[in-house]
């Protein structure tokens, strides 16, 4: 354990220690309960969900649901299954996370290393932007790509989650960077180092956790979004989402239970394993020597 | 800054004071147009007579005088009222303990970790049901406990008006309360050790430790955390939708589905307009001041 | 000449001016048809195109019964960008058509024989100012009563023809331990025993007055308290736990006998027959009591965008398609409504089909034939959601039969 140099030097006794491994665990159980309803159910056939007793564990254990909503479940006209859908919305996700990341942290290096009159202002119309209701949004941007003609196109989607997640990118980083010693920045100046080597030598190798924290917010909001998916997409790139929907609400359909949540336990996959590769860098210390001023 | 740096250069002055506003400018050119242009733009529709497309007729106050008549509208006031302070309240709380705890050198962290995050991944139109199914006391966790011999269990508030807003607080933690418990792990994390063994030197309990020098030192990412929560408070749409539809009757209508209803299922955009227009003026005094606050003390 | 720039506003006309760049030779089809049944229903069509050289290109978007749908069309249209055809619903049809965006499908109605094949209730909907901007496809009807005949005969129960019989039967199946009334606490749900409740007390006529006219006089009238105060009886006949329910697991009430009857429309037939089921032997549907020899329905159409020069050639085929007796019978099939055109040979349903296609040819000829305010055939979509806010709040509770009187007359005129 102490090779592990990552977390904070308070120490703790034996006695505490287990409380606090109780306490973890049994935070652990309310996190999951919900998944093993959805897990459990996927795993049955459908008449032992109609029949009741959505939260035993299945008589039958089958497959069969997972199979069906990755490829054969019927989406539109064509039984397709969530499959083609993947394609599109990872296409549309990683430049959107990478460019709306990237622009965060550069804005953050701004707002807190190299400050000029006006900042805050600038910094506070940012933030608020976050809270524009997209219900307003949609028709006049739905107007605006039309204006570019990037409407019904992937890199008009990419544009329009880029513009509604800087605010928030912006936020992380900054509050962030401010916590990073100010002194740092100012010696590599004196040192003749220019805005991006200092951004690319000092800021990054110790941004992990808060980019692991920005990375994981751009990714789950863009990849789960309905809205701004279902409207600004065309018949051949609609995202994941509006597939599982479309899997999910059909209007009169017999509802399939065990199939919606097979899919959207899939759909949920790339985001689990961004949170499990990202964590990683939740480490603190990359950089640890540095950053001690 | 500045200054040291073009003494030592000279060339390229003009390059070097720009570059960090020409980095700053196309994020402010996106908001200001797709942000506050579309503030004002919803703020003259909250005048028109738009239907079920933008209209340019002017109305006066009409759509303001009939929201206010429109019972739904209060109700949804209400409960963003309860719903938000008990949402950022508990998520707060819950999210620091965690993550206090989970910065304890404990082993299996990154599974821990991914275990409390998880619930951000999924989306809501899918774990509503689950949800949905685990709250109804005819085969959920009332139904369970009961057949375990606790005749008497009852949770049934997701069925009862006044008690299903409360429904929503509890899923909606469980969703975002493991995102928050890493925003504070990462302000944790960029805590600087020295201070703390320097202090633990001097004697001080490990209670006294956290109230005195971690959680201070954890203020921008509060803050980070209470702009998330408020935002999600604030749109939480989904969410409502997949667990209680608003219901039973309107009781637990947020002003997000409000907006969405009179906007697009009833085409009476105008009335929309002018909700998110209040919904803004609302979140503007709210959040202004604590914005405002925030960044006045640390410059 | 086409009304994209003679409609409501300039702003309007502005927002609808870029229309009309879909590809040729292809169609593109926004729908929320993505069940099993419906999707193969809908192969039908898209494989008689296919025939013709015509490509079909795919945009489901379910949710909300189609609200989620309209919500991505105005999007789509607003972007200059819109779907060749869009399936609608009643007063949304009329909406677009006001805003001069759907395409006159005159000519192909002409040669079709439309205007003697579609009834006169169906083509208020598919009509605009003379025109034709869309092809019916089916029409469900919502009046219906479901029932386990299991449990009916345990009890003893015939078919209840009058609305005390209906209530009579209702408690002794309370009574005998069942759950009366399988139902699912959610708007629409309640609006649609609001539809049958309203012809039962009123008639046809107060129908029309109330709810089709929206007239302050029979809004606010003692027989709209009656309406409400039957609403509360009905109530009453419900489980505890009816809140927030899906329509589909109170079916699932009545096939699994713990429920005695199910007010819902054609479409839980699909439920019933899913689950094994065979009507007339396993389960039953007759007409809400007292309303007998009415039909509320909706219709699913679908709307031709405006292509800038008139219907395209595909449009015309899609509209052809879509109205010929092959389609309308394979469609209705396998979705529990019935044809939207008349004269059909209707032999290939089922039992609880065909006495449906019976009943609605009988209601159009006789007048019978209204517009369900459930679900949108009555009046435009900001009255019904006002409708919806009352007759939910009512029925759980929140106020008595005379106050809802007083808020639906107040809502209803806030939203006309």
């Amino acid at each position: 354990m102490s090779s592990n140099a990552t977390a904070t030097v308070v120490r703790t006794g034996a006695g505490s220690r287990f409380v606090i491994y109780t306490l973890l665990a049994l935070f652990c159980l309310y996190y999951l309960l919900p998944l093993y309803v959805m897990v459990v159910n996927s795993l049955k056939p459908l008449s032992e969900i109609q029949a009741g007793g959505m939260m035993a564990l299945p008589d039958v254990w089958t497959l069969a649901p997972w199979k069906s909503a990755w490829s054969t479940a019927q989406i539109g006209v064509e039984a397709t299954g969530l499959r083609p859908f993947f394609w599109n919305s990872i296409v549309m996700v990683v430049p959107a996370v990478a460019i709306s990341t990237v622009l965060g942290a550069l804005n953050g290096y701004v707002l807190t290393k190299w400050r000029f009159r006006g900042d805050t202002i600038i910094f506070g119309l940012l933030l608020f932007g976050c809270f524009i209701p997209f219900q307003m949004v949609l028709i006049p941007m739905a107007r605006m790509l039309g204006l570019v003609g990037l409407a019904g196109t992937v890199p008009g989607l990419v544009f329009v989650h880029l513009v509604y997640g800087i605010g928030f990118s912006t936020l992380y980083f900054r509050n962030y960077y401010q916590q990073f010693p100010t002194e740092l920045v100012r010696a590599a100046m004196i040192d003749g180092a220019g805005f991006f080597t200092i951004f690319r030598r000092i800021m990054l190798p110790s941004s992990g956790p808060i980019a692991v924290v920005c990375v994981i917010w751009q990714f789950t909001n863009i990849w789960n979004d309905f809205l701004f998916g279902a409207s600004f997409s065309d018949f051949d790139s609609q995202p994941m989402t509006v597939a599982l929907n479309n899997l999910v609400q059909s209007s009169t359909g017999v509802k399939e239970y065990n199939v919606h949540f097979a899919g959207a336990i899939m759909a949920a996959l790339p985001t689990l394993l961004v949170y499990i590769v990202a964590g990683r860098y939740f480490v603190r210390g990359l950089m640890a020597g540095s950053v001690k001023g | 800054m500045a200054q040291v740096a073009r003494n030592r250069r000279g060339g390229n002055d003009w390059l070097r004071e720009a570059l960090p506003k020409l980095v700053l400018s196309p994020s402010l050119a996106m908001v200001l147009i797709f942000v506050y242009g579309f503030i004002i733009f919803t703020f003259y529709l909250s005048f028109t007579d738009s239907r079920i497309l933008p209209s340019f007729d002017l109305v006066g106050w009409e759509n303001y005088s009939k929201l206010f008549r429109i019972r739904a509208w209060d109700t949804a006031i209400t409960n963003l009222l309860i719903f938000g302070s008990l949402y950022i309240v508990i998520c707060c709380a819950l999210g620091l303990a965690l993550a206090i705890l989970l910065d304890q050198k404990i082993r299996a962290e990154g599974f821990i970790r991914t275990i409390y995050l998880y619930p951000m991944a999924l989306s809501f139109i899918v774990t509503g049901t689950a949800w949905k199914w685990f709250l109804d006391p005819g085969i959920g966790l009332q139904a369970v406990i009961r057949s375990w011999g606790w005749e008497s269990f009852t949770f049934d508030w997701i069925k009862d008006g006044d008690m299903a807003i409360y429904t929503i607080v509890i899923a909606a933690v469980w969703q975002t309360s493991g995102f928050v418990m890493a925003m504070f792990l990462a302000g944790l994390r960029g805590i600087d050790n020295e201070v703390l063994k320097a202090a633990q030197i001097d004697g001080a309990s490990n209670f006294a430790l956290y109230r005195r020098i971690v959680i201070p030192q954890l203020r921008p990412a509060f803050m980070s955390a209470f702009v998330v929560l408020a935002h999600m408070a604030i749109k939480s749409y989904d969410l409502v939708i997949a667990l209680t539809g608003g219901g039973p009757g309107t009781s637990t209508e947020v002003p997000a589905t409000f907006m969405y209803s009179y906007t697009f299922t009833r085409n009476q955009m105008g009335i929309g307009a002018a909700s998110a227009t209040i919904m803004l003026m609302a979140i503007a005094a709210i959040m202004v001041p604590y914005i405002y606050s925030e960044l006045r003390e640390k410059s | 000449m086409h009304k994209y720039f003679g409609g409501k506003t300039a702003l309007a006309a502005a927002f609808l001016a870029t229309a009309g760049m879909a590809q040729a030779a292809d169609v593109e089809v926004l729908h929320w048809w993505t069940s099993g049944g419906e999707a193969s229903a809908l192969n039908v069509l898209k494989d008689d195109l296919s025939g013709q050289d015509i490509g079909w290109q795919d945009m489901p978007v379910a949710g909300g019964g189609g609200t989620q749908a309209m919500t991505v069309l105005r999007a789509r249209v607003t972007s200059g960008n819109p779907p060749t055809a869009v399936q609608m619903l009643g007063f949304d049809i009329t909406d677009w058509a006001k805003e001069g965006a759907l395409a006159n499908l005159n000519d192909i109605a002409e040669e079709g024989g439309w205007n003697d094949v579609v009834p006169a209730a169906l083509q208020k909907f598919s009509t605009y100012d003379g025109q034709w901007v869309a092809a019916p496809v089916n029409v469900h009807s919502t009046n219906w009563v479901w029932a386990n005949k299991a449990i009916m005969d345990e009890l003893g129960l015939e078919e209840p023809q009058t609305w005390n019989e209906f209530v009579a039967a209702l408690q002794a199946a309370k009574d005998a331990g069942y759950v009366a009334l399988a139902h699912g606490g959610q708007a629409w749900q309640e609006a649609t025993f609001f539809d049958g409740v309203v012809l039962a007390v009123g008639g046809p006529e107060f129908y029309q007055a109330s709810m089709i006219d929206l007239d302050a006089e029979a809004l606010g009238s003692d027989q709209m308290k009656e309406v409400f105060d039957r609403m509360a009886t009905l109530r009453s006949f419900v489980d505890d736990n009816f809140s927030g329910r899906d329509w589909n697991l109170a079916t699932a009430m009545v096939i699994n006998k713990e429920a005695a009857f199910q007010l819902m429309g054609d479409w839980a037939k699909g439920e019933f027959l899913n689950a094994g089921k065979v009507p007339g032997e396993d389960f039953l549907c007759f007409r809400f009591p007292g309303s007998q020899d009415q039909v509320t329905f909706n219709s699913d159409q679908f709307a031709m965008f405006s292509q800038g020069e008139g219907v395209s050639d595909e449009q015309a085929a899609l509209a052809n398609a879509i109205m010929s007796p092959e389609f309308q019978i394979a469609f209705n099939k396998v979705k529990g409504s019935v044809p939207a055109r008349t004269d059909l040979d209707a032999s290939e349903l089922d039992a609880c089909g065909q006495r449906a296609y019976e009943d609605f040819k009988a209601a159009d000829a006789s007048g019978n034939l209204l517009g369900s305010m459930g679900h949108g055939h009555a009046n435009p979509a900001s009255v019904k959601n006002a409708m919806y806010d009352v007759i939910t709040a009512h029925f759980n509770g929140e106020f008595d039969s005379a106050t809802a009187v007083e808020e639906l007359v107040t809502a209803v005129d806030i939203s006309k």
